[in-house]
């Protein structure tokens, strides 16, 4: 079998991937790192969004043999060594942006990638931004109002729908 | 999904001379693709990537053509700016994830029935590169998934003439994001150019009818009341034949009123 390397959240990975590995199957199931959600497996959900080469992708809709020396960022290294969560994930925490949690792992990742294109965005922005990630809990609207607050935004002003 | 073997070459020729063995397929964002393969509709014997050809990636100016590489990424089109209807259409397909990875060559190779990229490419009267000739848009979309494409032909580039006005205006299925309808007017040098996308059996087509009232007239009023005939349209659970015709007409005018 074909045997695949990359960097993920830092480190050097290695293992056998088929062709027809997925990105995600390979994060899950070999590596272990099970933070990536797969919802859909049909690239609707974005729960499996992970970061390659700093850019969102939809994990389940990648191979893993193309991700051959990229760099890989899951939800398992966004929080700090120690546990502590980063800016994203504690404004998740903190404004009630998760209920069950599934759609979570995606979601940070997505709103990672759009604060690092565009610091500050506006409501809209978020939203468009988030056009691939769906929720079934939360309505979204906690989840835009996390990212504005992860974003240094006062998010006083945005009405509780 | 069936299993497939699995190559990476680094330039077109290795590429074209990968596609030369038995049901190799090219593979490039794999975003139509993939899903195609979970489904078992698809069973390559081996996957041809294209991600790894560099000299297949990348935007360039030519006098008045933009040269967009076949590999280049729907984020990097909307990204650009040169030709601001091609940017905004690539910025307006999917989500950020699906433009991350998708290409251009990809959409136009496909074809699909309701992709944008083909509005684009016929609109703008295009010329499609492949790895043997190149190909007018007029020529290339010959059906539904059906191009001027032989087997094993690869997409290397899409040669765009810079436009006076252009704009594309889609009506998105909301739950695909795809185009219901999708309407890609342009005002060049030759003349007005008016593509369709998502609404007929037959592809991407041109309405020859909205381009003669343009010509004399480049305003949205100019089609007022126009529409084209429903008989080859498509009609499913999102839209009846009737009702896409009648969005033909309404997308036309809002995209020549948008046109810049
Ligand atoms: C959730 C979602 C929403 C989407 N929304 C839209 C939308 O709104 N509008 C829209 O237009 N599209 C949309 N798409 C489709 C998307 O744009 C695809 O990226 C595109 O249609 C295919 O490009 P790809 O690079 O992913 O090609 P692939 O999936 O890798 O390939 C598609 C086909 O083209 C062939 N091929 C690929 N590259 C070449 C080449 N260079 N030469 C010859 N053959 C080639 C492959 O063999 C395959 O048959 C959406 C997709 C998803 C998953
Ligand atoms: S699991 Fe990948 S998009 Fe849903
Ligand atoms: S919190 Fe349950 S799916 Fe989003």
């Amino acid at each position: 079998m074909p045997q695949v390397s990359m960097t993920v959240n830092g480190k050097p990975a290695s293992g056998e991937a088929e062709g027809r590995t997925l990105l995600s199957q390979f994060l899950r199931e070999t590596l272990g790192l099970t933070g990536t959600h797969v919802g859909c497996d049909t690239s609707q959900c974005g729960a499996c969004v992970v970061h390659v080469d700093g850019k969102a992708v939809k994990a389940c809709t990648m191979f893993a043999l193309e991700a051959e020396g990229a760099d890989v960022a899951t939800i398992e290294g966004q929080a700090a060594p120690d546990g502590t969560l980063n800016p994203i994930q504690q404004a998740f925490q903190d404004h009630h942006g998760l209920q069950c949690g599934f759609c979570t792992p995606g979601m940070v990742m997505s709103a990672a990638a759009l604060l690092k294109e565009n610091p500050k965005p506006s409501e809209a922005e978020i939203r468009d931004y988030l056009e691939g990630n769906l929720c079934r809990c939360t309505g979204y609207h906690n989840i835009v109002k996390a990212i504005m607050a992860a974003s240094g935004q006062d998010v006083g002003a945005l009405a509780a729908e | 999904m069936y299993n497939f073997e699995f190559e990476r070459p680094t330039s077109v020729a290795d590429a074209v001379k990968a596609l030369g063995q038995e049901e190799a397929q090219p593979l490039a964002g794999g975003q139509t693709l993939i899903p195609t393969l979970k489904q078992r509709l698809a069973m390559p014997s081996k996957l041809v990537s294209l991600s790894g050809i560099s000299e297949m990636k990348g935007i360039t100016q030519e006098g008045r053509t933009l040269v967009v590489g076949a590999a280049t990424v729907h984020a990097d089109v909307a990204a650009d700016g040169t030709i601001a209807a091609l940017s905004d259409l690539a910025g307006n397909i999917g989500d950020p994830a699906v433009r991350n990875r998708g290409t251009i060559g990809g959409s136009v190779a496909n074809n699909d029935p309701s992709a944008c990229y083909p509005a684009a490419a016929l609109g703008l009267g295009a010329t499609i590169v492949t790895d043997r000739r190149e190909i007018a848009a007029d020529d290339f979309f010959t059906g539904m998934f059906e191009t001027a494409l032989d087997e094993g032909e690869i997409v290397t580039a899409v040669k765009f003439p810079q436009p006076e006005a252009a704009a594309y205006a889609k009506f998105e299925q909301p739950a695909s994001r795809f185009a219901l309808v999708g309407v890609f007017v342009a005002r060049t040098g030759e003349g007005v150019r008016v593509a369709v996308t998502g609404a007929s059996e037959g592809g991407v087509f041109r309405w020859r009818e909205a381009e003669t009232a343009l010509a004399s007239d480049f305003s949205a009023g100019a089609l007022d009341g126009m529409a084209p005939e429903a008989d080859d349209m498509i009609s499913d659970l999102h839209g009846s034949a009737a009702y896409r015709a009648h969005l033909v007409g309404v997308m036309a005018r809002r995209a020549v009123a948008a046109a810049r």
